[in-house]
């Protein structure tokens, strides 16, 4: 591999602890904006806000939102939008509401095993043909996406309209309830034990990562800094786990889960809820997604049309597919968020995933994707819809009137983007 | 070795032979019935005004545009060329005038575009990809460093090397390359020069696209010339002036026909 020709590898730079750390200023700007308003909202809401009830709500009311969002990232980086999400949404969740109340009991009978497996399945296959649909209307035919999405918007939103009769369909599949966050929770002993795959599998990463540079001999952090980041990471997973567990089911909640058992509840029992199934899928998905945006041919491909097209092409990429791709995507990630929002709401309403698009365009925006083209990442979007979540549930508990909450959330929209563009400025990146 | 010129008097079949090319855009012919060809070994240039249809008949070949008439040969094999891809399964390597790189990846990232290297995963392997780099920048341009940096923040030159180590490197046999010095200063279009020399001496066919007549008259063995979508005349450089060039340019006069008529 190493030629004498080859370029000679520069010592590493001195630089200030972040630097030596290589952690990303931009990431650390976004967590720190999330810590401040957290401990804000805090302070005015009388240490309601910081509580681990709070911190497991938070949490399950972002995934929706999140799941989309990281599909939105590739979308916006490829310079496309997507604003028929949150109708999209409501669609493949009309569909599943159908199978599981409607369609579904009257073929295999109610409460029959197979009914939510099913109804996600369809769900799942119904939200990736709609998306690759508007992909090839994009990618194909060459009609703006914002165009494709803007009409996709009226039709979809309707066509759940439609299929429904605009109608509440409920109750949902009990097993699908699962997916919604508080009816389905790892408990605290699987919760530690994620916990310490996720340990294990991140810090694999990490110094996998250093390994691989350094068969190249390039350089790499100093052994105090991997260290470091290690015990970082070591302690957000502890931490976030911890935190789940600490958020215990009400002690009615209990009596009421035992007597539908028929057991009778022994006296003091504490059981903490732990992971939500919910936050566990979106973890799934994120880390996914961030290999796929990192480590794949798609994802570079996603990258490198998103910053020249026409040298994407010219290199052979076949820039029209890897649209169809991307909306499909988009669209699968839909459907799973509409498997989550409506176990969450536990039936599905005609308003689901309302104003969703506008809420994950500004999670993708918030967390540094740039409208054109090219730069976005996942864990942006996804500190991104955190910090739109904690903005309006901190909002509704400090009691801020309603309209004062959107004021704020389209305020803070814009100059996260100002911030964006003035930060870019002075790192001197394009 | 043969020089390409012995190799086109012995009758062999050419590296690149592209016949009776048409290409039409909104009923406007860009490129009217042109036949041009190419030895290993051989550089051939491409002159003519903006508009005379030479950019536009080398994205033919390149497989950016598909002619709509005409037939190209490799090797004396026809072959289809519908799309970039395809251009490279011939081992056509194209070196555009806007470069064609993706300004927000790196340098490997961009060297590798469309032809990643993977680990046994099927993942991207960035590592390898950047050492695979490091060694071809060593022989292209030994002062290139902004290994990890996105190529909107290099400079002409150092894009322009980056560019030129993708055609480079994945074993090209012809080469296509539009104004390649069009934004450099002097030493870099030396380095140009001299990689054109190297990458001849080797056997590959390149085509030269340029609008300086004095860099064709030193840099090529025979210049095609273009005027409003037509061939003027390919000439050897050998029997030729800057003048007979310019003229050809200008008036769409082919020297060697006056003489002989």
């Amino acid at each position: 591999m190493t030629d004498s020709s080859a370029q000679p590898v520069p010592e590493k730079d001195e630089g200030n602890l972040l630097q030596k750390l290589e952690l990303d200023t931009r990431l650390l700007g976004m967590i720190g904006a999330l810590i401040i308003l957290c401990i804000g909202f805090n302070f005015f809401t009388d240490g309601r806000f910081l509580t681990p009830r709070n911190f497991f709500n938070l949490t399950i009311q972002t995934v929706s939102v999140a799941i989309m969002a990281c599909g939105m990232v590739f979308v916006i980086v490829n310079r496309h939008i997507d604003l028929s999400v949150g109708a999209l949404l409501a669609t493949t969740s009309a569909v599943m509401a159908m199978l599981q109340v409607e369609i579904l009991p009257g073929i295999l009978g109610l409460g029959h095993p197979m009914i939510w497996v099913i109804a996600v399945i369809a769900g799942l296959l119904v939200g990736t043909l709609i998306g690759a649909f508007q992909g090839w209307m994009v990618g194909y035919l060459t009609i703006p996406a914002f165009i494709v999405t803007l009409g996709g918007f009226l039709v979809w939103r309707n066509v759940a309209w439609y299929l429904t009769s605009g109608q509440t369909k409920g109750p949902l599949d009990q097993t699908f309830l699962m997916f919604g966050g508080t009816n389905g929770t790892l408990g605290t002993t699987w919760s530690w034990i994620f916990a310490a795959l996720a340990i294990v599998g991140a810090l694999y990463a990490l110094w996998n990562g250093r390994r691989a540079k350094a068969s190249h001999g390039f350089p790499v952090k100093p052994i105090w800094a991997e260290v470091t980041l290690s015990a970082i990471i070591v302690a957000a997973i502890v931490g976030f786990i911890a935190t789940l567990n600490a958020y215990t089911i009400p002690i009615r909640r209990l009596e009421r889960m035992f007597q539908e058992r028929g057991e009778t509840m022994p006296e003091g029992l504490v059981v903490g809820y732990g992971l939500p199934i919910s936050v566990l899928i979106l973890i799934l998905v994120a880390v996914a997604m961030a290999i796929v945006a990192k480590r794949t041919r798609f994802g570079r491909y996603i990258y490198a049309t998103g910053g020249n097209p026409d040298a994407a092409e010219l290199s052979g990429i076949n820039t029209r597919w890897l649209t169809v791709k991307i909306f499909a995507l988009m669209g699968f990630l839909c459907a799973l968020s509409a498997v989550i929002a409506s176990a969450r709401l536990s039936n599905h309403g005609n308003d689901i995933g309302t104003l969703d698009e506008l809420r994950v365009i500004a999670a993708a925006v918030i967390g540094g994707t740039a409208l054109a083209g090219g730069f976005g990442t996942i864990y942006g979007a996804i500190i991104g819809a955190l910090i739109m979540q904690s903005l309006q549930s901190g909002m509704a508990m400090v009691g801020v009137d309603a309209p004062f909450q959107n004021i704020v959330v389209g305020t803070v929209l814009v100059l996260a983007v100002y911030i964006d563009i003035v930060y870019r400025k002075s790192v001197g990146a394009k | 070795m043969p020089t390409a010129k012995e190799i086109r008097a012995s009758g062999a079949a050419p590296l690149v032979e592209m016949k009776n090319i048409s290409i039409a855009f909104g009923g406007i012919k860009a490129v009217d019935d042109v036949s041009v060809d190419l030895y290993p070994g051989e550089v051939v240039g491409l002159l003519g005004h903006n508009g005379a249809g030479k950019s536009t008949l080398i994205k033919v070949l390149s497989g950016a545009y598909q002619k709509d008439e005409g037939e190209i040969f490799i090797n004396g094999q026809q072959v289809e060329i519908t799309n970039p891809r395809d251009a490279r399964a011939n081992n056509i390597e194209t070196i555009y005038q806007t470069l064609a790189l993706a300004d927000n990846l790196d340098a490997d990232s961009n060297l590798f575009l469309g032809r990643e290297l993977v680990t046994p995963l099927g993942l991207v392997d960035d590592a390898a990809m950047e050492a695979e780099c490091r060694n071809i920048m060593g022989r292209l341009n030994p002062n290139f460093q902004k290994f990890n940096e996105p190529v909107s923040a290099l400079s002409g030159g150092q894009r322009q090397s980056v560019a030129i180590a993708r055609a480079v490197y994945f074993n090209a046999r012809i080469l296509i390359m539009d104004e390649p010095t069009a934004a450099l200063g002097p030493h870099e279009t030396q380095m140009v020069a001299d990689l054109i020399q190297q990458l001849k001496a080797q056997g590959i066919g390149i085509f030269l696209i340029d609008h300086d007549v004095h860099s064709v008259m030193e840099l090529c063995d025979r210049a095609s010339v273009m005027k409003n979508g037509q061939l003027v005349g390919t000439v050897d450089i050998a029997d030729v002036t800057d003048d007979d060039l310019l003229s050809m340019i200008i008036l769409g006069k082919n020297p060697t026909e006056g003489a002989e008529g």
